[in-house]
């Protein structure tokens, strides 16, 4: 047994481990497990989404030009970025500096608030454009944001497709299925910002706690372990982008 | 005895039993509601699951008692379709799944690696609290009307036609399945973080193994239920379309996601009832086990395997062919793990003394109806005998067996064995027998004549049935009968016994294994005097002296 | 209890903004690529470019490059089990017409 005496009675140390080495130990274990949880947990989606982009690769295609590609863009910079000032925020907890702990904590926290913000707006106007499924969506009055011109159901941007019937119903087939892109993009990228609001909610606790100076060079588990789960969430978004985002882009580009 | 057994300053038992052990720790309702104690936490999940147990019992009375009779006259059929759903909802995913990692698993994990308590005590009390907050929003539903859709909740007509409290139940689900997942990382990390030392993970007790292996399966299963629960619960709020043919959804991708979590779940119900069986099927025997690390590895073979044939359960559901080939077969291969440990169990009995206490009882139970249930399962994996009897009541009997002949068996078994390190006294052993005999011979009453009811065809989920099946299905109901007598039976005597039983002593079985031989029952609340120290493997019954008394000194240390 | 104890390499600024540097410029590349038609290669692309900054933010970020091997088998078996769910579930819908049409393929 690991026995680092000086750590032996730290006021952190719970009563059934025997030193801070095997507590951080299980702790992190533990995060990476809940981790695994969460991939399982995300990955149902992912699997809609796969089943569903498979069968209706055209109306997707379509769908996904009518995001706010720049916005989606802007987002993945300001996420991949607090990942970085997370992870300076670990390195400053590790080495015990406590005034840049609290500062790359704030920045963190400042850039997934941006992020969210920015999120907000895409979702405001993809309700007024009655983009959100359910007994009001309508993807006839949409506009493309590149060309001005109405997309038309699966009309648009499928030349290269071998679906040329153009019955009475085959408008109404491209609606659902361009619905089903949005009801995907709403649950997954809704998980991924309730995440983003847990993870904002964790990092406002761990600024209090690094300001009333809880962390040491021998204690700073909760800081790493935030940490994963930021980097996590920053992991969903950078497949999100890619798939929600930039599919069939060539062919209004 | 063998020399490298150090049996330094052993501690004297009359001395330790006077003092304050886990149960005299605190008299309050406090005490309890809010204890980080991992014992306690188990008597709790043990209140809990017992009356969900008699709850979802109520309602296979219920039916039963409607289908005496070829008509629908007890129940409506609407009414008949709410019953075998709540039957199911509350027997899944209230007693089965949590039962034996809530109850014995929490109570003895700790004990069996000779740890003060699992890694996380806090989140430990969370799960059970989350656990009650599920089972909160499921009572709720039965009590303003319950839900008709069988516990499957197959899309569409869970999300478009069913006009009953889906909603609320599936949110239970989704409530109870984070239990699940914490209580699974809980173990996963007490196992990897908290042995005793020299207790290396050969040395482990298969028990341990065995809820290892569920807890990997809870980690990466339940998230997939939960997910797939919310995308189910909001197409019937917000018509998204993901499960609704109307809407461009494919109902089958319901199905798929379900049983990926469902099938699974089979195995999180009855692995730890196998790490049960090698607990007391090497006790009864006096004799170690027979191919050790085949059985361990046997666990891991599970957990692969369990993911991978979902799809059997989709066979006449509208998956491709070519997919139900594959899953058919990947479905024959998981038999062989559950070959291994059986015959390994048989092997462990040969030659052994065995002893017919009743938790041996149960196992011999256990060993012929898992047999059954196992052997019906590879019928089932069969592609046309599948198309066959589909939907019909062999494939209810065919579960059955599975969960009550062998998990239910097993989780008895635990009971009886443990109950004297739960709660320091003994049952009364020739009632306990009859019990069994009750039990045994009512489950086989219950449900042989179903397996004979669904080859004739007899469809699943029907409150009436033609005129032929009735003497089969008389026979069922009376068999239900004495399986519900038999389970009240061990009820009251178990209650019985807290009071009236008999001093159990620390060692009752002369049982090896750390929560027998290093602590005294019941156990103190940070389970031993002094960490354990383990130099010997697992079930080392050669190496036991008989003659002893086992009950008189707590080994300490080594 | 000794054998995956792991020693909590600390990871260095520097290695931390070559790989924030890397991430911006995936960023960059695919999206880029995504308005260039590559066929079928597009879908490829963009997962290649993903995976890869997947891997970057979970080896260096989540310092799983310098951890133990349990951890390693914790993440590898994640993603493997949503790998499993992913192809198996595909196969069914991949063959599902196979009877039906001739075509082998999609």
């Amino acid at each position: 047994m690991h026995s680092s005496e000086h750590s032996a009675h730290h006021p952190a140390l719970a009563h059934h481990f025997q030193d801070l080495d095997q507590q951080k130990d299980a702790t992190w274990l533990a995060m990476w497990v809940f981790l695994g949880t969460e991939i399982m947990f995300f990955g149902g989606l992912f699997l809609a989404y796969v089943i569903y982009r498979s069968s209706y690769p055209d109306a997707f295609a379509i769908a996904s030009n009518a995001l706010n590609v720049n916005m989606g863009l802007g987002n993945t910079f300001v996420l991949i970025i607090s990942s970085f000032t997370m992870a300076m925020s670990v390195y400053s907890a590790q080495m015990a500096q406590t005034g840049r702990l609290v500062v790359f904590l704030i920045l963190t926290l400042v850039l997934g608030c941006t992020f969210l913000s920015v999120k907000y707006f895409e979702y405001k106007d993809k309700f007024d454009s009655h983009l959100v499924p359910g007994r009001h969506f309508d993807f006839a009055h949409h506009h493309d944001p590149k060309t001005g011109a109405i997309l038309e159901g699966a009309h648009g941007g499928s030349a290269n497709t071998e679906s040329t019937s153009h019955e009475a119903g085959h408008s109404e087939k491209a609606r659902r299925e361009i619905q089903i892109f949005f009801s995907l993009y709403f649950a997954m990228t809704g998980l991924h910002a309730f995440h983003m609001i847990i993870g904002a909610g964790l990092l406002i606790w761990l600024i209090v706690s690094s300001m009333k100076g809880r962390f040491s060079k021998e204690y700073n588990s909760p800081v790493e372990l935030v940490g994963l789960y930021w980097h996590f969430v920053d992991i969903v978004w950078i497949f999100l982008f890619p798939l929600l985002y930039l599919i069939g882009r060539h062919h209004h580009g | 005895m063998s020399a490298h057994v150090i049996e330094s300053k052993p501690l004297v038992v009359e001395h330790k039993e006077e003092q304050e052990n886990y149960l005299t720790a605190g008299y309050t309702l406090k005490s309890w509601f809010l204890t980080l104690d991992h014992k306690r936490i188990a008597i709790l999940y043990l209140l809990s699951v017992t009356t969900m147990f008699f709850v979802g019992g109520i309602f296979a009375s219920l039916m039963r008692l409607e289908l005496m009779t070829p008509q629908s006259d007890l129940f409506e059929p609407d009414n008949f379709n709410k019953l075998f759903t709540m039957h199911g909802i509350v027997m899944v995913f209230f007693f089965i799944i949590p039962a034996v990692p809530g109850v014995l698993g929490n109570f003895l994990l700790p004990l069996m690696i000779g740890a003060k308590d699992v890694a996380f005590p806090r989140l430990n009390l969370l799960s059970w609290y989350v656990y009650i907050v599920g089972a909160a929003f499921t009572m709720f539903t039965i009590v303003s009307g319950g839900v008709d859709t069988g516990w499957t909740f197959y899309t569409p007509y869970s999300t478009s036609s069913s006009q009953t409290h889906v909603v609320p139940v599936v949110l239970g689900l989704f409530i109870t399945g984070f239990s699940s997942i914490l209580t699974g990382l809980n173990f996963m990390v007490t196992i990897h973080r908290m042995r005793a030392p020299g207790l290396s993970w050969f040395r482990l007790p298969l028990m341990v193994w065995s809820i290892y292996a569920t807890s990997i399966i809870q980690i990466l299963g339940t998230p997939v239920i939960a997910v797939t629960l919310m995308m189910a619960a909001l197409e019937k709020v917000l018509r998204i379309g993901i499960f609704d043919p109307n809407l461009g959804g494919d109902p089958v991708l319901f199905q798929h996601l379900f049983w990926f979590y469902s099938h699974p779940a089979v195995y999180i119900m009855i692995v730890p009832g196998m790490g049960v069986i090698n607990e007391v099927v090497t006790c009864f025997s006096r004799r170690s086990i027979f191919g050790y690390r085949a059985i361990a590895f046997a666990n891991v073979g599970f957990v692969v395997f369990s993911f991978v044939v979902w799809g059997h359960h989709m066979i006449v559901a509208g998956q491709s062919v070519y997919s139900a080939l594959i899953f058919s077969i990947l479905s024959y291969l998981v038999g062989i793990f559950s070959a291994i440990k059986v015959f390994n169990w048989t092997a462990t009995m040969y030659k052994g003394s065995i002893s017919f206490d009743t938790p041996m009882l149960y196992v011999f139970g256990f060993q012929g109806l898992f047999l059954i249930g196992g052997l019906t399962g590879l019928f089932l994996a069969a592609l046309g005998f599948d198309v066959h009897v589909h939907d019909t009541y062999f494939v209810v009997a065919h579960f059955h067996y599975v969960m009550v002949g062998g998990l239910v068996m097993a989780f008895l078994a635990g009971i009886h064995f443990w109950w004297p390190k739960m709660f320091g006294k003994k049952y009364p052993e020739s009632i306990a027998k009859f019990a069994m005999i009750l039990v045994f011979a009512g489950f086989n009453l219950t449900f042989f004549p179903q397996f004979i009811l669904g080859y004739l065809g007899m469809p699943r989920r029907y409150a009436s049935y033609p005129d032929e099946f009735q003497v089969l299905n008389v026979m069922s109901t009376a068999g239900g009968s004495v399986l519900g007598l038999g389970f009240l039976l061990i009820a009251a005597y178990m209650v019985w016994s807290l009071v009236f039983g008999k001093k159990a002593g620390m060692n009752p079985w002369k049982a090896t294994g750390l929560e027998w031989e290093h602590t005294t029952s019941p156990p103190p609340t940070e389970n031993f005097y002094e960490t354990p120290i383990v130099n010997e493997d697992p079930y080392n019954y050669a190496n036991r002296d008989f003659t002893k008394d086992f009950n008189k000194e707590v080994k300490l240390g080594a | 209890m000794s054998d995956d104890h792991s020693k909590h390499h600390i990871v260095q600024p520097t290695t931390y903004a070559t790989i924030l540097g890397a991430l911006l410029l995936f960023t960059v590349l695919t999206y880029y690529v995504a308005f260039i038609d590559l066929g079928v290669l597009s879908n490829f692309v963009a997962m290649g470019i993903a995976v890869t900054k997947g891997s970057l933010v979970v080896l260096f970020f989540m310092h799983i490059f310098y951890s133990t091997r349990l951890l390693w088998v914790v993440v590898a078996g994640s993603f493997g089990w949503l790998g499993l769910m992913l192809v198996l579930t595909l196969g069914d819908y991949i063959t599902r017409h196979w009877d039906i049409q001739h075509r082998i393929f999609f």
